[in-house]
């Protein structure tokens, strides 16, 4: 029984993982690659730990795994935070079927990018 | 042997680091190709996970964990040269 729960959350969380490289390759613009990118790989990566957890009751791996989770449900929505960021301040051309542009007008970025 | 489910993990995750190194190398821009090597980092780590899992091998979470934090810097470092480096 608990073979067959990890290797679902197994398969659940590489399916996730393909979901997101699936979507970095067909999104028409940066931002929505970086969105697919971004929660589809956290959450495949958070499925792919519970199965390691599950499959592995030890302190040392739980511990081991809670603690690469909690990093990296972190550092990835700072990371997609900063290339958006990056990329607006740029002027990354947007997709054509986007209805509202709220980023500032580009020409002397200098001010924006120092905050 | 691999188990069937950590053999089928991994070929969707190498499937996945393909797609995403096509749009490292189709991306038109700079942005599209650091989020695609962020992303090549982040399934770095789901393959080291899925292998600490099949031998129970601990050494291989320590890899995913300093791997992780190495293309979070590596992925901040990108960004402020993309904003600092435009002319």
């Amino acid at each position: 029984m608990i073979d067959w729960i990890a290797g679902g959350l197994a398969v659940a969380g590489a399916t996730l993982a393909l979901l997101a490289g699936v979507g970095v390759l067909r999104m028409p613009d940066v931002f929505t690659r970086m969105q697919a990118s971004t929660k589809a790989s956290t959450l495949g990566l958070g499925c792919l730990l519970a199965a390691l957890a599950i499959r592995h009751p030890d302190v040392a791996i739980v511990m081991k795994a809670i603690s690469i989770g909690a990093f990296m449900m972190l550092t990835t929505a700072v990371s997609a935070h900063v290339i958006a960021r990056a990329a607006a301040l740029t002027g990354a051309p947007l997709w054509s079927g986007t209805s509202i542009d709220e980023r500032p007008v580009r020409r002397g970025d200098g001010d924006e990018a120092s905050g | 042997m691999l188990n069937l489910t950590s053999a089928i993990a991994l070929t969707m995750l190498a499937l996945s680091a393909g797609l995403t190194f096509v749009r490292l190398v189709r991306g038109p821009s700079l942005p599209d190709r650091v989020i695609s090597i962020d992303l090549i980092g982040i399934l770095v780590v789901c393959v080291l996970v899925v292998v600490a899992g099949d031998s129970g091998q601990q050494a291989f979470l320590d890899v995913a964990m300093v791997i992780a934090l190495i293309s979070f810097v590596g992925t901040v470092a990108y960004a402020r040269y993309l904003e600092r480096g435009r002319p």
